[in-house]
């Protein structure tokens, strides 16, 4: 692992990075493409960072972003591609974590 | 005294409450079992950063920086007393047992209980808005969470909408930390916050806090707009702005262009496990919400059933550390277990005067009360499924529908994953209007289980001996 410091997060994101950015780098993928986030994010940030959403909604289609960041809309719920579920406000990203957003991201 | 008090007190919760509870309980000689959702203790308020975060405690929690510290330091100094369960979900619960789902584990256990202190903490009560289920919009507590758990900001230019206390220092933490605010909107009229000044000067610190963010803001230039709210967020697939109204004007809408909105009229109590533990309930007309009863003890009809903090009506952190020490005396003593009477007695007087306080903040913070009106057929009001204003309306006209867990048997309201956390205040403010009464009378959504989705890889195992 190697450590940044003082970068500014990846553009584009609906989340924005104001410290604590002397962490190491984690790897992950998300919709299949290599992406990174810091060690102590929680999938929610390590995906916000750099998109504007993390799923879709199931009945309107419409892409979200999560809501309460405190588990309790279940609103940021992501799949993985080894089929399981995360709840991306209280699961923290892992090395190597396959995420799927169902939602194009623009390339940053 | 039940025979069954070999059994060690249960703790739900480890916030300003439930570890205030668990400490009184450890002094005097018992180890409570603590069940916690989250990975540290501290609760939403209090919440820990992660490891490898270094920011110190005045960055994170500003002037309750000393609470904040004194809380987990305490908390930490009981580890070895007490069976903590960090990383636990009690996902039901009927009188005598709970199920608990261990999620790193990913099991669940059952366990049996004589005595529980219920400290479930709350979340942010929400009035929904067209464009509220856009990416960039979040709660005014979730908001803070990004900032204090992740050091994340959840957007580049950000509104701060509704109303309550969290309204002015969320906005002050974002300014704070470098974050631009474009504009406070919030519900209330600076008179109420005028008219309430005799009651909110009972806790005077909290008055000339709350007056300081308010300051701080005006001196950057941040447009404070009172008596006024949103109408609408703008967007397609992310937000682009805001548009808002003054209360009672001359209905024109001005626009505010943001990329985030932050959006909360005070909180609501998390009382799903209290309910599932058969606790009588009644409306309480200050929280405008239907609460579990309890006796000024925090002791709930349930026999063994002790309810402290914000789960049990929202009172902030302060009263919550005052009541769970408060429950956990009187669990004690419930137990044939000598608590003193002095200490007691202080606790019930510091609440009772937190409980004026607390009017005075309502009164400063003043529920909506015609939001249900001003509200579109157009408007999702139910975020997981997708359910409007206008549809809550046509089925609660269509059926007779009266009564909340009716509409949500027809229209589904309140059924989804969120099951009714976000949706359900609005659902019954447009059940009320719809019926025409007090919205007391449209009854709450009862809770069942699982409190909170449950995977379906989760294994259920034996509680070891």
């Amino acid at each position: 692992m190697n450590t940044r410091q003082g970068t500014e997060a990846a553009g584009g994101g609906q989340f924005q990075r104001v410290g604590e950015q002397s962490r190491p780098v984690v790897a992950f993928f998300l919709d299949g493409r290599p992406a990174s986030a810091l060690l102590g994010d929680t999938v929610l940030t390590a995906v916000l960072t750099q998109a504007r959403s993390v799923r879709r909604n199931e009945f309107s289609q419409q892409p979200r972003a999560g809501f309460c960041v405190m588990g309790a809309c279940q609103d940021c719920w992501m799949k993985t591609a080894d089929g399981r579920t995360v709840r991306a406000c209280s699961t923290p990203i892992a090395p190597g974590m396959q995420l799927l957003s169902g939602v194009a991201q623009e390339t940053p | 005294m039940s025979h069954s008090h070999h059994l060690p007190p249960v703790v739900v919760g480890a916030g300003p409450a439930g570890v205030r509870a668990a400490c009184t309980l450890v002094q005097h000689g018992l180890a409570p079992i603590v069940i916690d959702e989250s990975p540290a203790s501290g609760g939403q308020i209090y919440r820990r950063q992660p490891a490898g975060f270094t920011r110190p405690g005045a960055a994170l929690y500003g002037f309750e920086a000393p609470k904040a510290t004194a809380l987990h330091q305490d908390f930490d100094a009981i580890q070895v007393q007490v069976d903590y369960r960090a990383g636990s979900l009690v996902w039901s619960a009927r009188p005598g047992t709970l199920d608990v789902w261990s999620i790193a584990a990913d099991t669940s256990r059952t366990l049996d209980w004589s005595q529980i202190i219920v400290a479930t903490g709350a979340t942010d009560r929400v009035l929904p808005v067209p464009g509220w289920t856009l990416p960039g919009v979040y709660t005014l507590g979730g908001a803070q969470v990004a900032l204090k758990y992740q050091a994340c900001a959840v957007g580049r230019r950000v509104v701060f909408a509704g109303s309550g206390p969290l309204l002015y220092l969320v906005a002050y933490q974002y300014a704070k930390a470098g974050v631009e605010v474009a504009a406070v909107i919030d519900n209330a009229r600076l008179a109420d916050q005028a008219a309430s000044l005799i009651d909110m000067a009972r806790q005077p610190k909290t008055l000339l806090k709350g007056m300081y963010y308010v300051a701080w803001l005006q001196a950057r230039g941040i447009p404070i707009l009172r008596n006024a709210r949103l109408t609408e967020v703008a967007g397609q697939a992310q937000v682009q702005g805001v548009s808002w109204q003054r209360n009672g004007g001359d209905g024109a809408v001005n626009f505010i262009a943001c990329d985030a909105v932050a959006l909360g009229y005070a909180l609501r109590s998390e009382t799903q496990l209290a309910d599932l533990l058969e606790c009588e309930f009644s409306f309480d007309a200050l929280n405008r919400a239907h609460l579990p009863r309890r006796d000024a003890a925090g002791r709930a009809s349930t026999p063994g059933v002790y309810l402290a903090g914000d789960g049990a009506g929202i009172m902030g952190a302060d009263a919550a550390e005052l009541a769970g020490e408060r429950a956990a005396l009187a669990l004690l003593a419930d137990r044939g277990i000598e608590v003193s009477d002095a200490r007691t007695a202080l606790l019930d007087r510091r609440l009772a005067g937190l409980a004026k306080w607390r009017r005075g903040i309502e009164a400063a913070f003043p529920f909506p009360a015609d939001w249900a009106r001003s509200a579109p057929d157009h408007l999702v009001v139910c975020r997981c499924e997708n359910i409007t204003a206008g549809e809550l309306r046509t089925v609660a006209k269509d059926t007779g529908a009266s009564e909340l867990n009716r509409l949500k048997a027809l229209s589904r309201v309140g059924m989804g994953r969120c099951q009714g956390r976000m949706c359900a205040a609005a659902a019954a403010e447009i059940l009320a209007e719809v019926v025409r009464v007090p919205v007391h009378q449209v009854g709450r959504i009862r809770a069942q289980a699982p409190i909170k989705p449950l995977p379906m890889t989760v294994r259920i195992e034996d509680e070891a001996p």
